[in-house]
């Protein structure tokens, strides 16, 4: 199961600040995409508005040939595009599994969804902590878990609002082969994160956001060395190199 | 069946044993009179406990139905001329029409959440006393006189004391019921993490609503029974905001979002509340020392009796369990957060 997530022209402000102008960018089907940008420049906005938390002011939002423009979250997440936040977002108070669960299922009795919940546990590697509260994990932990839920309905497209962000590189390169894996199996990505090293050896395609605009788009390589990327993003008098 | 099961279930038959043959045993009236009272708050605090303790969304106007189903009863006995007995048939009647004044009070209330849905609870709970104390169906300040059954003085009770049980047992199945449901997990996402759980596909307006209107329901059949026992409706008494006060209190101080908490804080406060009542001259005292109790459990005991409880005994458990483990074996301890704590494997059927 696999699709394509594309944005048309999403302008988005908050009072008098311009967080999206004119914002078109294209997670293609099977693909891993990144969005990278410097601090504010509205990558969680656009998140926010492809998963229907925000309403654009303006612009479309399209998976597949499908329309989900402000479709609410759990209609998005029924139409298949999951996602993660950037601080990692956990029920505390349930157990690991109980995460697990709560997830919207089709066509699953009640023991396939617990066992594809331990399955998907074993594949990101906490399944031990399956009994454990959730507010009990580590930070590290969490993100896995939390990459573990959003896979629960099989979402054609995951969101990941920086999955390397706090966490120890043994870990890093961890959720960096999970992620890898599941493109293998078809799985579309689109991923914020700042980490370059873990963009620039993940991701088929980098889109650049600067001010809420897209400045560049294209292969890693090239969004490497072009300069308006590097003036916005990398800094001027950055030479580039990884 | 494990052996924990079967320990707790005979225990609960015990249970429902001796609350079957209490009025049998306890004549004294006074005895039957707090066993009805306690059982209608054992209701109500269980059925508050559906909604706030598993949403998280704190109620303090569930008077609202319990009054809306005492009312709905006193009305509907007096305008129809029932009989006795027949007055009983009213009570899941009493809880429906509760019911139907969740949904509009729902749609509402559960667009905002914390503190404001806390104080939109509360206008609605003196928007209700206000109209009580105004309209005539409702007989005004005065209130209404409930007619009431001509039986003996000596087992008066316990017809009461029945139907009360029957509404606090079948409450405290539902609420055990629902918590081990999806309807009950949905309901603990919310409490937890709404937006994420919208997210991830739960539709929190439905389920939410859903809970109210249930809570709804039992409390309204609880306000009925109450308010048939006690024999008559006054807008004060119907509509009063020491009810919310108490059972919010009742939930808390047994264990929110527990099943058997909110039981366990009935059976200990609302006996002990209508001793006070009794013995001390001045009527106030009781509201008091449930102020202070009040305090010293969100101060001290915030989860409630028994999950705290329930910690300090599995500490003394794995004290005892390392007391007794060999010298030169150290205790295990859970590898929590340690993110070196992962084992990956190959990746699952449904990812290939």
């Amino acid at each position: 199961m696999t699709a394509t997530l594309r944005t048309e022209g999403i302008s988005k402000s908050f009072g008098g600040v311009q967080a999206l102008d004119d914002c078109s960018l294209t997670a293609p089907a099977g693909k891993i995409s990144a969005l990278i940008g410097p601090n504010g420049s509205g990558k969680t906005t656009l998140f926010n508005v492809m998963t229907g938390y925000e309403k654009a002011d303006s612009g479309q939002v399209f998976l597949g040939d499908g329309r989900i423009t402000g479709a609410p979250p759990p209609r998005v997440y029924a139409l298949g595009v999951g996602r993660t936040f950037q601080l990692t977002r956990i029920f505390p108070r349930l157990t690991v599994l109980e995460n697990m669960l709560v997830p919207a299922q089709r066509g699953r009795s009640a023991r396939q969804h617990r066992e594809h919940a331990m399955d998907l546990l074993a594949f990101t590697g906490i399944a031990g902590h399956a009994a454990a509260l959730a507010g009990t994990l580590s930070y590290g932990q969490r993100k896995l878990l939390e990459l573990s839920y959003v896979l629960v309905a099989d979402p054609a497209v995951v969101l990941l609002d920086e999955p390397a962000g706090g966490v120890n590189p043994t870990l890093v390169q961890h959720i960096a082969e999970r992620i890898g894996e599941l493109n293998k199996a078809g799985r579309t990505f689109l991923i914020v994160e700042h980490n370059m090293d873990f963009v620039m050896s993940l991701c088929h395609q980098v889109t650049v956001l600067d001010s809420g605009t897209v400045v560049a788009s294209g292969p890693p390589e090239q969004v490497r060395s072009d300069p308006r990327v590097l003036d916005a993003y990398l800094g001027v008098g950055t030479d580039g190199d990884d | 069946m494990t052996k924990q099961t079967v320990a707790q279930g005979s225990g609960l038959l015990l249970l429902l044993a001796v609350a079957a043959v209490f009025p049998l045993v306890f004549t004294n009236p006074t005895a039957t009179n707090f066993a009805v009272v306690t059982l209608v708050f054992v209701a109500v605090a269980s059925a508050w406990n559906i909604f706030s303790g598993f949403s998280g969304y704190l109620s303090l106007g569930h008077a609202v139905f319990y009054g809306t189903g005492a009312y709905f009863l006193t009305v509907a006995a007096n305008d129809w001329k029932l009989s006795a007995g027949a007055i009983f048939w009213l009570v899941p009647l009493a809880g429906l029409a509760a019911a139907v004044i969740a949904v509009p009070l729902g749609l509402v209330a559960l667009r905002v959440r914390r503190h404001t849905f806390v104080v939109i609870t509360i206008a609605f709970f003196f928007i209700a006393q206000l109209s009580a104390s105004n309209l005539s169906v409702t007989g005004g300040s005065s209130g209404m006189l409930v007619p009431q059954p001509n039986w003996a003085g000596a087992t008066f009770n316990n017809p009461f004391y029945y139907v009360a049980l029957v509404i606090a047992v079948a409450t405290i199945v539902l609420a055990w019921l629902v918590r081990r449901s999806r309807f009950g997990l949905q309901l603990r996402a919310i409490r937890d993490d709404e937006d994420r759980a919208a997210g991830l596909g739960v539709r929190a307006m439905p389920v939410k609503l859903a809970a109210l209107v249930l809570s709804a329901f039992i409390t309204g059949m609880a306000g009925a029974v109450w308010v048939y026992f006690t024999g008559e409706a006054v807008p004060q008494f119907v509509f009063d905001p020491l009810f919310d006060l108490a059972i919010v209190l009742m939930a808390f101080f047994g264990g929110l979002g527990t099943v058997a908490g909110p039981v366990l804080g009935a059976l200990v406060l609302q006996p002990a509340q209508l001793w006070l009542n009794l013995e001390e001259t001045n009527s106030y005292s009781s509201e008091i020392l449930f102020g202070a109790l009040f305090l010293v459990v969100i101060l001290f005991l915030p989860r409630g009796v028994l999950p705290t409880g329930a910690e300090y005994l599995s500490k003394a458990q794995a004290w005892i369990r390392r007391r007794r483990a060999a010298p030169g074996e150290t205790a295990r301890e859970p590898a929590a957060g340690a993110d070196d704590a992962i084992t990956p494997t190959s990746a699952p059927g449904g990812a290939a």
